[in-house]
């Protein structure tokens, strides 16, 4: 059996960064897992720009963002398998794939950095009463057959979701000819980044419906008409308020779920996120195993989930080459008031370097507040917040000197100012 | 000339087709749909029931019965995903105890083994019912079966002995001439010596079309949840409260690919195409299985569905013979379970009709079904090895291979859909319900079929997915 020091699974923006951070960190022997044909993940098919503010300065393409990091990885010679499916992973931290050249195969790694991505909310997991004809996909899908596969899956389209990739492929197949006639979203608030609602909607004068969701579908083969109806604070339907909507094409952009089935199936226990919990250095709660990017969080900028694959790749470097300082101490990391989820969940202090950057975002939309962590009840930092939305991931960093402990719970807040 | 024409490629119908190749005869089965298995016979919850709660003297108990215990050996001829689960019928309160305790002496006379169960015993076996169950009655018999593959495994067997099926062909009138039948389609017309009608919830109207009238079919919907597999232990046995008037009740099972169903609910509606699900009814079903089973894991669930029973106007299975016209009708619930039985019989009827010689060259085995998932790594690696698309996963929900697509696409009755695919070997069936797999199926499906990635259908003739191609010219 073949053995590596670390073996990366899915090679999209999180698994190129940690491949390449564990390689400059002094790991030499790395393989990288990915299923699809080319590495990249999912930047491939966002060819819209945008990408890139943070790492580069500059407003790239989805897939100019990727290739800069592939060439990197590829400079370096680090070992890969494309068209590969990763299919299980075992205690003992080895790993069974599948491809054509080497067939079922199981490779043994020191330590394992998780990178699998996420997947798209369909129409089951939410439910959508009515008929179930072709014509309702979810707007990632469309998007790799338009940008990949170069084909218009519809002309007269509606939405449902104010997520991002919602309100990109509301603007890129208006583009291509086809007529939008609006965006429904359950929530009173979009679930998309401010900038997309301007530029996909406003500009092209594509109607956001908030508090309003698709209460039926009518169609026998294809997709004829939806029925879009305003639904009160308990997400009811209001009677009385539905509006009809002659289209072929209804895209779902109704949430993004980290995919973990591999970790699952290992036993391991979800977070909130859907994601495993992790510690400072994005270590789950199994020794030597890391996670990162989309599928330990949802994330809205790739370049975060950049910088999240060089923790996980540096984590697991520090790992390989023992110098991980591991005692009982460690603070629990917790959402408080306001806060939806809390990134890591675990901190040991002593093993912290230089600082954790805390990820988290809040439950709805607030505006002037103050975010508050405190550990065992006593406040360490504080920081104001003109605007908070749930779309946008918020960070704190707490310097290795500020933990005012190394025991017992850590809680991130809103409070007033 | 045929000698017999089947109308209806369900359940029924391909319990017929097959039935009739092990003689010699000239076999045609008519289906208005673009797959077989396509409408009752795919959204239903997939239970081979044990017969012990039909009335006994009926139909529905004479073939319930039967056809239970020929599915040992069916399954295993055709390479269909069967097990005998049991199931567990459950009282909730002293009132049902009593209701179930009198299903004893029915079960007797309908020849099922039953055992009424108390609530230690009943959770013994089953830690997951509510603690509200005081008791149950346990039916060992009673198996879940792969639905899908059943339809699939009937018809690929009777085509590879020589019936024959045309797809998307609706039978729309039927002229009874002396000694045979002119059956017609929209734009085709055959003749046959005798007609067996499986038409489902439409075996009323074909009935009609010969003028036998004393019978209607009212659809009646049953909506349900699907929820995906997963790794944590969960209900182990079909669990049924406890029976009335509307039927079997809402009832939690198992799946043979470790789904879990919940549902179907109970309603009559007018429109014998209308599959729609509404939310007051699939809030009832969550309410209802809640009842029975505790701790129901509502967020796997990955899809809603729903079927329609064909309830006849007289209350039980309608099989009869009238001058060489067969009717199979007003087959609900159990008629999965009763499906070989049914076909047996319906050929017996067909028989005293034409005398039919047996054949000799009948096998009765499909060709294997490719199962990685249930390989060892070595038969994976050889299988690899002849040929390496069996390695090449594409659904990663179901951890389906390439090489398993492309079988299921080129047997007999193969599928020529996305969703024939995904009835077949289940790419799609998972939680990302094809958001990954779908562009690489509809490659394979158009790579196997000779066709344009943009006439690729969904399912029916008329459920496109791509509408136009963006990027004219540039390929
Ligand atoms: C459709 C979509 C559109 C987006 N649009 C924008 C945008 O406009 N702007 C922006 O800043 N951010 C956007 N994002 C967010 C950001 O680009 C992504 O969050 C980021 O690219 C995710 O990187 P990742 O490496 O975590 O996941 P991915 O890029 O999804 O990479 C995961 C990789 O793992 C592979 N994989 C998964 N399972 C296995 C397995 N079992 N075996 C082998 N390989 C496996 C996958 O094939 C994939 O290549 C978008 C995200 C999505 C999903
Ligand atoms: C909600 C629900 C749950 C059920 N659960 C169970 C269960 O657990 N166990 C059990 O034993 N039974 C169950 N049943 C019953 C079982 O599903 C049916 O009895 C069985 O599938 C009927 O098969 P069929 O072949 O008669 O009908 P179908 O599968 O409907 O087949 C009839 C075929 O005829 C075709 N057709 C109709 N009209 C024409 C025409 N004019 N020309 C050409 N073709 C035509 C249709 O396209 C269709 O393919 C359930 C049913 C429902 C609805």
């Amino acid at each position: 059996m073949k053995e590596y020091d670390l073996v990366v699974v899915g090679g999209g923006s999180a698994g190129l960064a940690a491949s390449i951070a564990a390689y400059e960190d002094g790991v030499k022997s790395i393989l990288l897992l990915e299923k699809e044909k080319f590495l990249g993940g999912i930047l491939l098919q966002c060819i819209h720009n945008g990408f890139g503010l943070h790492e580069f300065n500059e407003q790239l393409a989805g897939p100019e963002y990727a290739q800069r990091f592939v060439d990197k990885f590829m400079s370096y010679g680090i070992e890969y398998k494309v068209d590969t499916m990763v299919l299980g992973i075992n205690e003992d931290k080895s790993i069974i794939y599948s491809n054509k050249e080497d067939g079922y195969s199981i490779v043994k790694a020191k330590a394992i950095i998780m990178s699998t991505g996420c997947s798209e909310r369909t129409r089951g997991a939410i439910a959508i009463p009515g008929s179930r004809p072709s014509g309702i996909l979810t707007a990632g899908l469309a998007q790799r057959y338009l940008n990949i596969d170069g084909y218009l899956v519809g002309k007269r389209v509606f939405i449902l979701g104010s997520g991002d990739i919602g309100l990109i492929m509301a603007r890129r197949m208006t583009l291509e000819g086809a007529k939008v006639l609006g965006v429904a979203e359950l929530m009173p608030y979009s679930n998309g980044l401010n900038r997309n609602i301007v530029q996909c909607l406003h500009d092209f004068d594509i109607p956001l419906y908030l508090s309003h969701t698709v209460s039926n579908i009518i169609g026998k083969d294809h997709l004829e008409k939806i029925v879009v109806s305003k639904v009160d604070d308990k997400m009811n339907f209001i009677e009385g308020s539905e509006m009809e909507f002659e289209v072929d094409t209804l895209l779902l952009s109704v949430g993004l779920l980290p995919s973990n089935v591999l970790l699952e199936d290992m036993g391991m226990e979800m977070s909130s996120t859907r994601g495993p919990k992790v510690n400072e250095m994005m270590e789950t709660c199994k020794e030597g195993i890391f996670a990162c990017g989309n599928s330990l969080h949802v994330h809205d900028l790739v370049d975060f989930v950049t910088k999240e694959g060089r923790e996980a790749g540096k984590g697991a470097s520090r790992y390989l080459k023992g110098l991980v300082t591991r005692n009982e101490e460690c603070l629990e990391c917790v959402a408080g008031d306001g806060i939806s989820y809390v990134i890591p969940q675990y901190v040991h202090v002593s093993n912290v370097d230089d600082n954790v950057e805390f990820k988290f975002r809040v439950r709805s939309p607030m505006e002037n507040k103050k975010i508050v962590i405190k550990i065992n009840d006593q406040v360490i930092k504080s920081v104001v917040k003109l605007h908070l939305l749930p779309a946008e991931m918020e960070t704190v960093v707490v310097k290795k000197g500020e933990f005012t402990s190394n025991n017992g719970k850590l809680v991130i807040e809103v409070e007033e100012r | 000339m045929y000698d017999v024409i089947v109308i209806g490629a369900g359940v029924i119908g391909g319990c017929v087709a097959r039935e009739l190749a092990r003689y010699k005869a000239k076999v045609l089965v008519l289906d208005k749909e673009n797959d077989v298995g396509n409408v009752t016979s795919m959204a239903n919850s997939a239970i081979v029931h044990s017969g012990y709660d039909p009335k006994p003297g009926t139909n529905k108990a004479k073939y319930n019965v039967l056809g239970n215990k020929m599915y040992d050996l069916l399954t295993k001829e055709l390479d269909v995903e069967f097990k005998r689960i049991g199931s567990l019928t459950c009282a909730t309160n002293e009132e049902e105890l009593e209701i179930i305790k009198s299903f004893v002496s029915r079960a007797n006379d309908n020849g099922v083994e039953v055992k009424i169960l108390n609530q230690e015993e009943t959770r013994k076996i089953e830690p997951f019912v509510s603690d509200s169950v005081v008791g149950s009655l346990y039916a060992p018999s009673a198996g879940i079966i792969n639905p899908f593959e059943l339809c699939v495994g009937l018809f690929e067997n009777a085509l590879d002995n020589g019936v024959e099926l045309l797809l998307n062909e609706e039978v729309v009138s039927i002229e009874r001439l002396t000694n045979r039948f002119v059956v017609r389609t929209k734009d085709k017309e055959f003749e046959t010596r005798v007609v067996v009608n499986a038409a489902g919830l439409y075996s009323d109207k074909i009935a009609k079309m010969v003028g036998i009238d004393y019978f209607n079919i009212t659809p009646r919907k049953g909506e349900y949840f699907v929820l995906d597999h997963f790794e944590k232990p969960f209900v182990s046995h079909v669990i049924f409260p406890v029976p009335s008037e509307k039927g079997k009740g809402i009832l939690v099972t198992p799946t043979t690919h470790n789904n879990y169903l919940l549902g179907p609910s109970s309603e009559f509606v007018e429109d014998k195409s209308d599959l729609s699900t509404d939310k007051p009814t699939l809030d009832n079903v969550r309410v209802n299985a809640s009842k029975l089973v505790k701790n129901i894991p509502f967020n796997y669930i990955i899809r809603q569905f729903s079927g329609l029973r064909a309830t006849g106007s007289t209350h039980d299975f309608i099989i009869d013979e009238r001058d060489g016209f067969i009717t199979l009708g007003g087959i609900e619930s159990p008629g999965l379970a009763s499906a070989p039985a049914i076909g047996k019989e319906a050929v017996r009827l067909v028989n005293s009709v034409l005398h039919l010689e047996t054949n000799p060259y009948f096998n009765p085995f499909r060709r294997k079904v490719i199962r990685l998932k249930k390989m060892s790594i070595e038969e994976r690696n050889d299988l690899i090895k002849q040929d390496p698309s069996f390695g090449h996963i594409v659904c990663r929900c179901e951890g389906v291979s390439e090489g398993e697509v492309v079988d299921c696409i080129r047997r007999n009755a193969g599928a020529r859909t996305i969703k024939g695919v995904k009835k077949r070997c289940r790419p799609g069936f998972g939680k990302c319900q094809g958001g990954f797999c779908e562009p690489l199926i509809m490659e394979i499906l158009a790579r196997e079929l000779n066709l344009d990635p943009l006439n690729v259908r969904y399912d029916s003739v008329k459920s496109y997915i791509l509408q136009s191609e963006t990027k004219e010219g540039d390929k």
